[in-house]
């Protein structure tokens, strides 16, 4: 039997975070899961359906959200960041700064009678800014905790000193104007760092468009726009005229394999491509999908078929070619220019809805919790590991899973951040 | 037992299930049927809202069953059940009724008949809920012995974290050394770190702890029992080992397909990638001037649908090293897409362009064609035809299962896939577990995988074994067969069509009778149904409660 060990910190609260702290709870040690976001489940919350199965992401993730709430071992901290690491492995003192919500935890109930009284409108950082929400919301319907939180950027209150409206219809008092935020000390014996990724921004590709085009939109708004709990209820619509879009263009590799952006593949983006055609076509068999793609990279168990069912079975074409540009049609149609790659002519296809499928790169405040953390990070800031030691890093006693060391698809997050739960458990046994 | 109280919560899934179906028209019907006494809608039943109405309504209502309509229960029965728990009530007391699959997915355009078909399976659902009878978990010792079956870079990962762990580990390999495919590997992508220093490392670290003991020339032979309660039997030489295990981990890795008539393959002019790592460790490559390598050998074809992933990165390590030793030599990699992901792979693709290497991209409508000293290739980046004088071909072929990967799977009795690899319980979201309780999986026995791959997935593995043997014990369902052993003739039908090996026939004063090894049983059913005495009773899904839940059906509605 082991011995009582010490608890153990998680940073990250996405699908890599939780799975980690289900491991290290489940083997009987204390957690602390932190989320710097209101409610945890990440990235994975965001997407629709997941390859190459086509399972509902959110159905997939809500039970394991739910475990890690009632889970007897883990400690949930969201809105909280890591501040400061001393100590080494088996003995680390960590400084954790908690948000205050306004809103208190064990009173609200989720109602939303304070959101619909709310006079603020700001775009929704969940949905990519494809909708508004109130400037005291949900961050998303099924999040964990399922509490309301005020961003303090926005309430009235909290900006402006005048409002409070919220307080005055929340029946259960939940709403706490008078939260601090709180600095909390722990004791730790390791950790292990999951903070995923961010999106690269595609308007430092100018020729693409985005942001200029309203019919050009990143991988992540599709995942919104198609969610049936997202800004459309999950109607294929284009921006511009709210018409159903039917001719889709996926580029691939936007920031990606690209020597002026990320160098490197971002591995995931082929598949989720190919699972977003497919989606369009389950909603509408007249959709017609395009991928342009440079190498079709499908090597996980059952993606290589899964794209050759998307060939046959989901009328995508894929088009090997590096789009050069887009530009727009009279009725604000994109317009695909590339190049064909057996003839080396330079083709167009114009589409509905152009999807850029975006690189994947870490965090943008990642230097800043690597300094904290006291680890180095790789020549593209994911953190630092050796490939045959995948899951330490430069620190001992820290350890990484999931897109925060290198993008990476949900599977081998999964398996990495079990991993890296028995490194944390293994380093505290000594 | 006192009066049914049942309670029916419908969940709108968002608008998975409220966008295409009548939620309102649906309770309203929920609330006339018998023995209902609360109903309520949930925008996510799953959610901790969703959650906190069940409790709150049990409490409230003081109800003494559940009845949840909305998803699956593969993915949220579990939930609902501790839910249900938490409240003090029985979970097997709750009944699931799954209308966004079987309605609001499948009759997504068909609203008003959809809602019929949901109101009869709540109806259906209801009228099971009724004589659902409240049943106990058990709970199994777990032993803190673990088998590692395979001994190559993930077998010997996956045993040394669990020993460092501070449980007994005992490490199976069939050959008379640790390594396994590493054995055949000069040097590893993209360290260049010899393959042969690694295997050495590691096994000195394995002899050096005392938890572990390794059994080399040594393979399973049998596999009996449940979680936490193994009884494994090793062969080895002429004698058989035999010692208990808690849990097994397989990571009996994978091999490289031999080609056969493929490509004048012969094993001297043209070689597969592997053959070539013998040459390139013996150094015998000075003399050869100008390789050509055929990626997708036999492979992303109809036959072998599956991209193997490791061989493009293999090619470009050989390549690059063939370079290293003679750098005027001219290398041609043949292929159809460069498999290169990640972020320490695309440079290592460009540092072999930068070496000299050169690409060409061919199409499978039109293969390449290997003649004595020649390769000829359609280029379909350049539209033209190549023909490449050469004097050494190197195929990359695909990464198969092992043959005896089947025997190994009947011998544990867990699935393999289409391809002959071992089928883990979850795609996603249980990447290294099988579905039987007690057996997980790592490596290439999986799927193909590079050694980082490969260490991950064995301290993934080594976690989730060591979660039973650190608690000491598991829960087990109760949904299991009750043998009447009245009406048992003993006949051992049971026996022989139970999948699990969780029926055995034992003596008794009254002659042989079925015995239920209730850890090993997965509730399946197979035993009842085929039972031609009716001795076999599945709680929790009894003739009763199944004809209940079927009669509903055939009334006209109300």
């Amino acid at each position: 039997m082991e011995r009582k060990t010490k608890a153990a910190l998680v940073i990250g609260g996405g699908i890599a975070g939780i799975q980690a702290a289900l491991d290290l709870g489940d083997m009987g040690i204390e957690v602390h899961l932190i989320e710097k976001k209101p409610s945890i489940g990440g990235r994975m919350a965001q997407l629709d359906k997941t390859f190459p199965t086509n399972d509902c992401s959110i159905c997939i993730l809500s039970p394991k959200l739910a475990d890690c709430f009632r889970h007897p071992n883990i400690t949930l901290h969201t809105l909280s960041e890591v501040k400061g690491v001393t100590g080494q492995r088996g003995d680390f003192t960590v400084k954790l700064r908690k948000y205050a919500r306004f809103v208190d935890e064990e009173k609200c109930v989720n109602c939303g009678d304070c959101a619909a009284k709310c006079p603020v409108k700001v775009p929704d950082e969940f949905d990519l800014k494809l909708r508004k929400r109130e400037a005291v919301y949900p961050y998303y319907l099924q999040g964990v905790p399922a509490v309301m939180t005020i961003d303090r950027e926005n309430c009235l209150y909290l900006t402006r000193g005048v409002c409070k409206i919220c307080e005055k219809f929340c029946t259960r008092e939940a709403i706490n104007f008078e939260q601090k935020d709180t600095d909390v000390t722990l004791d730790v014996g390791a950790i292990i760092v999951a903070t995923g990724f961010d999106p690269y921004d595609p308007s430092g590709i100018p020729e693409y468009g985005y942001k200029r085009y309203r019919n050009v939109i990143t991988s992540l708004e599709y995942e919104r726009l198609i969610c049936a709990s997202g800004p459309t209820g999950g109607h294929l619509l284009r921006p511009s005229d709210d018409k159903p879009a039917a001719k889709l263009a996926f580029v691939q590799c936007v920031g990606s394999r690209d020597l002026k952006n990320n160098r490197y593949c971002s591995t995931v983006c082929c598949m989720h491509a190919t699972k977003e055609a497919m989606l369009a076509y389950e909603h509408n068999p007249r959709v017609k999908s395009y991928i342009f793609y440079m190498d079709l990279r499908a090597a996980g168990k059952g993606f290589q078929e899964y794209v050759s069912r998307g060939e046959q079975e989901y009328s995508i074409s894929y088009i090997r070619g590096r789009v050069a540009k887009i530009t727009e049609d009279h009725n604000e149609s994109p317009i695909v220019w590339y190049e064909e790659t057996q003839s080396s002519k330079t083709e167009k296809l114009t589409a509905d809805l152009a999807v850029l499928a975006t690189s994947l790169m870490p965090r943008r405040d990642v230097e800043e919790l690597g300094k904290v953390l006291g680890v180095e990070l790789d020549e593209y800031n994911f953190f630092k590991t050796d490939p045959l030691n995948p899951l330490d890093t430069t620190r001992p006693g820290i350890f990484v899973c999931g897109c925060c060391r290198e993008p990476t698809d949900i599977p081998k997050s999964v398996t990495q951040a079990s991993g890296a739960a028995e490194r944390a458990a293994e380093t505290m046994m000594r | 037992m006192n009066e049914v109280r049942a309670g029916v919560f419908i969940c709108h899934c968002g608008t998975n299930i409220g966008g295409f179906l009548d939620v309102p028209e649906l309770i309203e019907y929920a609330s006339r049927l018998p023995s209902v006494v609360f109903t309520m809608d949930n925008k996510y039943t799953c959610s901790e809202v969703g959650l906190a109405e069940i409790r709150d309504g049990i409490a409230k209502n003081k109800l003494n069953r559940v009845v949840v309509a909305s998803c699956t229960p593969r993915t949220h029965e579990p939930l609902f059940r501790s839910t249900c728990k938490d409240a003090g009530l029985n979970p097997y007391l709750f009944q699931f009724v799954n209308i966004r699959d079987q309605c609001s997915w499948v009759h997504m355009k068909d609203r008003e008949r959809a809602t019929e078909k949901a109101k009869a399976l709540i109806r259906m659902g209801v009228a099971r809920a009724v004589l659902l009878e409240p049943l106990e978990e058990t709970e199994v010792e777990v032993n803190p012995y673990a088998l590692v079956i395979g001994g190559g870079i993930a077998g010997m990962t996956c045993a040394l974290s669990l020993a460092n762990r501070g449980f007994e580990v005992k490490l199976v390999e069939k050959e008379d050394q640790l390594g396994g495919t590493l054995n055949n590997l000069y040097r590893l992508y993209p360290t260049d770190e010899e393959a042969s220093k690694l295997v050495q490392a590691k096994s000195e670290e394995l002899k050096k702890n005392a938890k572990i003991e390794i059994l080399t020339s040594s393979k399973v032979k049998e596999v009996k029992g449940f979680v936490g309660n193994y009884d494994v039997t090793v062969r080895h030489g002429d004698e058989d080992r035999l010692f208990k295990a808690g849990v097994i981990i397989v990571a009996t890795g994978a091999e490289t397909l031999k080609p056969v008539d493929i490509y004048s393959y012969d094993g001297e002019h043209v070689v597969t990638q592997i053959e070539l790592e013998g040459k390139l460790r013996q150094g015998k490559l000075t003399d050869k001037d100008t390789v050509v390598m055929i990626q997708c050998v036999d492979s992303r074809n109809e036959k072998r649908p599956y991209c193997s992933k490791v061989c493009c990165l293999t090619a470009l390590k050989n390549a690059m090293l063939i370079k290293e030793t003679n750098p005027d030599a001219q290398v041609f990699v043949l292929y159809r897409d460069m498999v290169t992901q990640g972020t320490k792979y695309e440079d290592y693709y460009g540092k072999a362009r930068e070496t000299g290497i050169t690409f060409i991209k061919y199409s499978p409508e039109r293969q390449p064609v290997v003649e004595k000293g020649l390769v000829k290739v359609f280029d379909e980046l350049l539209g033209e035809e190549l023909a490449l004088p050469c004097d050494l071909v190197v195929l990359s072929t695909p990464i198969v299962a092992h043959k005896d990967s089947e025997d190994l799977a009947k011998l544990l009795k867990v699935p393999v896939d289409e391809n002959g690899f071992f089928l883990e319980a979850h795609v996603k979201l249980r990447p290294v577990d099988f579905a039987t309780d007690g057996i997980y999986l790592c490596g290439s026995a999986h799927w193909p995988a590079n050694i980082g791959e490969s260490v991950s997935q064995a301290y993934g593995a080594a976690s989730r074994a060591s979660i039973p043997m650190s608690v000491g014990h598991v829960k087990t369902e109760p949904l299991i067969p009750v043998i009447d052993e009245d009406r048992c003739s003993g006949c051992s039908l049971c026996e022989l069509t139970c999948p699990f090996k969780a029926i055995q026939l034992e003596e008794t004063e009254e002659g042989r009778k079925a015995k239920v090894i209730a850890a090993s049983c997965k509730g399946c059913g197979a035993c009842g149904a085929g039972c031609p005495q009716k001795a076999i009773t599945m709680q929790h899904f009894t003739d009763e409660q199944l004809l209940a839940q079927i009669v509903p059906l055939t009334e006209v509605k109300p």
